[in-house]
């Protein structure tokens, strides 16, 4: 006689179901039941994300202000729009927001790829360095944006009086995150220190991803270094790099908090980034109707240029 | 099993009973976070012993108070029992149905408005202004003025270097002229070792700061919101030859006179520049000064305080801070609330705010004969509430203010444009607004 196995969780759960319930489960295809376990996200998803973003579309062709929900609600048509894009206050926002992100992916990109290519190697102390370069990236946006603002300080920060030690021009005779020419470029260094260590991380990636047999070959053909670094360590890692990129670019696109406060977007309006000025048009000056325009307009840019990118992406991983 | 399903259900039915019960014994007042608020936790203790009603403090910080509060108020959420709501907020607060009418309440209550400071009471009370229509209590006198370091004045060689350089004394400054006349004598002087720099002024982009310094001096120079006879008529006035000098004043005192670093400051940058010993003047709201005379590098005699001096034609006005005390709406508490209005209306009341730090907007209080001498302080916030003149109080006050720190900070930190160009922006942004709201 043979022995019966024991049951398992599962043949006793089995046994447990009505068989009522057990004949209509069976009755439901693969393609019901995962509906089934699908539905809740895309409901979830509906809910939280393409619901708000069809009443952001609403509301922009409205005079809607939140701050004033009895008032009648009148139709405006484009107008917001119009008045969006044919405001050079906008066009202002615009410039330092495409300032800002072109150089902070400029320098994130070279010195993330750099650090990469400097850890990879082996060296003693190798874990602990990484430790320490990826430690900004940790740190909340808010710690960085109070501590940076009291290095740039003049008269007791450490970055002019590094500047004076190096250059001989006094401490207190500029102010980094008060001059019009300077103001732009400080916060373009704050995020860099910060994010750089992110593109390393996914350049790391990239490079380790890299089969040793690869540049064994390369030795034995003879390449030499500089040619094994523009012809195979480059385009290998090249698709982490446009996806570091696409994640820095998005993110900047958006850029609030650290420039709140260092800058609070000035002096003038040197440092207001699109996102600084949408809070304002929203949440200060309650122009709802208009602020939704304005978060349509700055939709429609990042999913466009997000589209192109990403077909580019994938044009260079098939490669 | 019955018995004790009926146990817990009594139980949890009298913790719902009390939670209710206590919530109404407690009330919930929200203000910036600064020195008179804990002052004025201090005060609400008599309040708590008194009516037996718990008092809970929400206080915010000045450069978030107004985004958070407002969007509470807009929300309608039940957070606050009691606004102590900028005074720019008062016609928001009306017509937007945030706070509750007090005139039943004044009336019912013997509550007169004529025992405040008529100043405060248009400034943090009325809507619309110079209306009998009252949407909260006077609660909080506040006026942009200036302090100075009266021990730096006072020493022979700087006295006798001023006067040779300029053939007057180095006294107080009474006019806009003299005053930066004596920022520029200090800027970059070497006091006790130490670099020091004339003014610190209000410079801040991100609320109200530059806006409440460069009206402070914009006033006195001729600078009109709008047309006296012609309600929002602004052409001619905002952007009047006066206002252009004035502003054109205010940048090159923020050009010539202040600590480096100073592009973003308002009142907490100004008290550390003062205290810090940075500066020989310095201008801010009078809350801040209870706090220079009990400071050991600035106190005990060696603060001047200063009424906002005059412009070129002699007029002399200042920035109405401040806050009145209002019932949200919203609230479940109103009987409470108002129970705590009643009770800070009262003289004796009112008396103890005073010293504690509380700067009282009622006659009996300020109007008292030892009052002038109470502090070294006291006169001069008594005169300058007598020249006090506030910003647009409007339910768009928050997009007229928006465009009007743009349009300063941009000319007088930035350096972009003229002060000619900043104010007629300034006149083309406030007619949008007003057009937008129907008025125009």
């Amino acid at each position: 006689m043979q022995d019966t196995p024991p049951a398992t969780p599962a043949d006793r759960l089995a046994r447990a179901t009505p068989p009522t319930l057990a004949r209509k489960v069976r009755g439901l295809s693969d393609r019901s039941i995962a509906w089934i376990f699908v539905a809740p996200t895309i409901l979830l998803l509906l809910a939280i994300n393409i619901f708000p973003l069809i009443w952001t579309i609403r509301l922009s062709f409205t005079n809607f202000r939140a701050n004033r929900p009895n008032e009648p609600l009148e139709w405006v048509g484009l107008r917001n729009y119009e008045r969006i894009l044919t405001d050079p206050d906008v066009w202002q926002t615009m410039q330092a927001t495409a300032h800002f992100l072109f150089w902070t992916l400029f320098f994130q990109v070279l010195l993330g790829f750099a650090l990469a290519w400097l850890i990879n190697r082996k060296f003693r102390g190798n874990d602990l360095m990484t430790t320490l370069i990826v430690l900004p990236m940790m740190l909340s946006p808010a710690v960085v944006g109070n501590f940076w603002t009291f290095l740039y300080q003049p008269q007791i920060g450490l970055i002019n009086y590094a500047v004076e030690f190096v250059t001989g021009i006094p401490a207190s005779s500029f102010t980094m995150l008060g001059s019009v020419s300077l103001a732009p470029w400080a916060i373009v260094i704050v995020d860099t220190w910060m994010w750089t260590p992110f593109v390393m991380l996914i350049c790391l990636a990239g490079l380790r991803s890299i089969p040793d047999y690869i540049y064994e070959a390369a030795e034995i053909d003879r390449a030499s270094k500089w040619r094994q670094f523009w012809t195979m360590t480059v385009p290998m890692v090249l698709p982490f790099l446009m996806l570091a990129v696409l994640f820095r670019g998005i993110e900047n696109f958006k850029m609030f908090d650290l420039v709140v406060l260092l800058t609070g977007g000035g002096p003038g309006d040197t440092t207001l980034l699109s996102s600084i000025e949408l809070k304002r048009e929203a949440f200060e000056k309650w122009r709802t109707g208009y602020s939704s325009a304005y978060a349509i307009i700055l939709f429609v840019t990042v999913f466009g240029l997000a589209s192109i990118y990403v077909k580019a992406l994938n044009k260079v991983k098939e490669r | 099993m019955k018995a004790r399903l009926l146990a817990a259900s009594s139980a949890a039915a009298l913790c719902v009973a009390g939670m209710a019960s206590a919530q109404e014994n407690e009330l919930t007042l929200c203000w910036a976070a600064w020195d008179p608020a804990n002052a004025l936790v201090e005060l609400s203790k008599d309040f708590e012993a008194q009516s037996g009603i718990k008092m809970n403090f929400e206080f915010v910080p000045w450069p978030n108070f107004a985004d958070r509060m407002l969007n509470e108020l807009n929300s309608g959420g039940q957070l606050c029992d009691l606004m102590i709501g900028d005074s720019q907020w008062i016609g928001a607060g009306a017509e937007s149905g945030h706070y509750v009418k007090l005139n039943d309440f004044f009336d019912a209550n013997a509550i007169s408005m004529d025992a405040f400071v008529p100043a405060t009471v248009t400034g943090y009370s009325e809507w619309p202004k110079n209306t009998p229509n009252y949407w909260s209590l006077p609660a909080f006198g506040d006026v942009v003025g200036w302090t100075y370091r009266k021990d730096w004045f006072e020493r022979p060689e700087l006295a006798a270097e001023f006067k040779e350089k300029y053939g007057r004394d180095l006294v107080a400054p009474q006019t806009f002229a003299e005053l930066k006349d004596i920022a520029e004598f200090f800027q970059g002087r070497e006091i006790d070792g130490k670099t020091v720099y004339g003014a610190s002024i209000y410079t801040e982009r991100g609320s109200e700061g530059i806006t409440m310094g460069a009206m402070n001096v914009l006033y006195s120079f001729g600078f009109k919101y709008e047309n006296p006879d012609k309600p929002y008529d602004m052409q001619g006035f905002v952007n009047s030859a006066g206002a252009v000098a004035g502003l054109e004043y205010y940048k090159s005192l923020f050009d010539c006179c202040t600590p480096p670093g100073l592009s973003n400051a308002y009142m907490g940058e100004g008290i550390d520049a003062y205290k810090s010993g940075q500066v020989a003047m310095q201008m801010n709201f009078a809350f801040t000064w209870p706090g220079f005379e009990v400071d050991p590098n600035v106190g005990g005699g060696k603060t001047g305080y200063l009424v906002n001096p005059a412009g070129p034609n002699g007029e002399r006005f200042a920035q109405l801070g401040g806050q009145g005390i209002s019932v949200v709406s919203y609230s479940e508490n109103q009987e409470a609330a108002l129970e705590y209005i009643k009770w800070f209306a009262q003289p004796e009341v009112q008396q103890k705010w005073w010293t504690m730090g509380g700067f009282s907007c009622l006659r009996a209080v300020v109007e008292d004969p030892g009052f002038a001498a109470s502090q070294p302080y006291a006169q001069t916030f008594l005169d300058s509430m007598a020249i006090v003149k506030d910003f647009w109080a409007e339910p768009s006050y928050a997009t007229l203010l928006s465009d009007s720190q743009k349009r300063f900070h941009d000319y007088v930190v930035a350096g972009q444009g003229t002060a000619q160009e900043a104010l007629d922006g300034l006149v083309a942004d406030w007619t949008v607004t007003f057009e937008d709201d129907g008025k125009l």
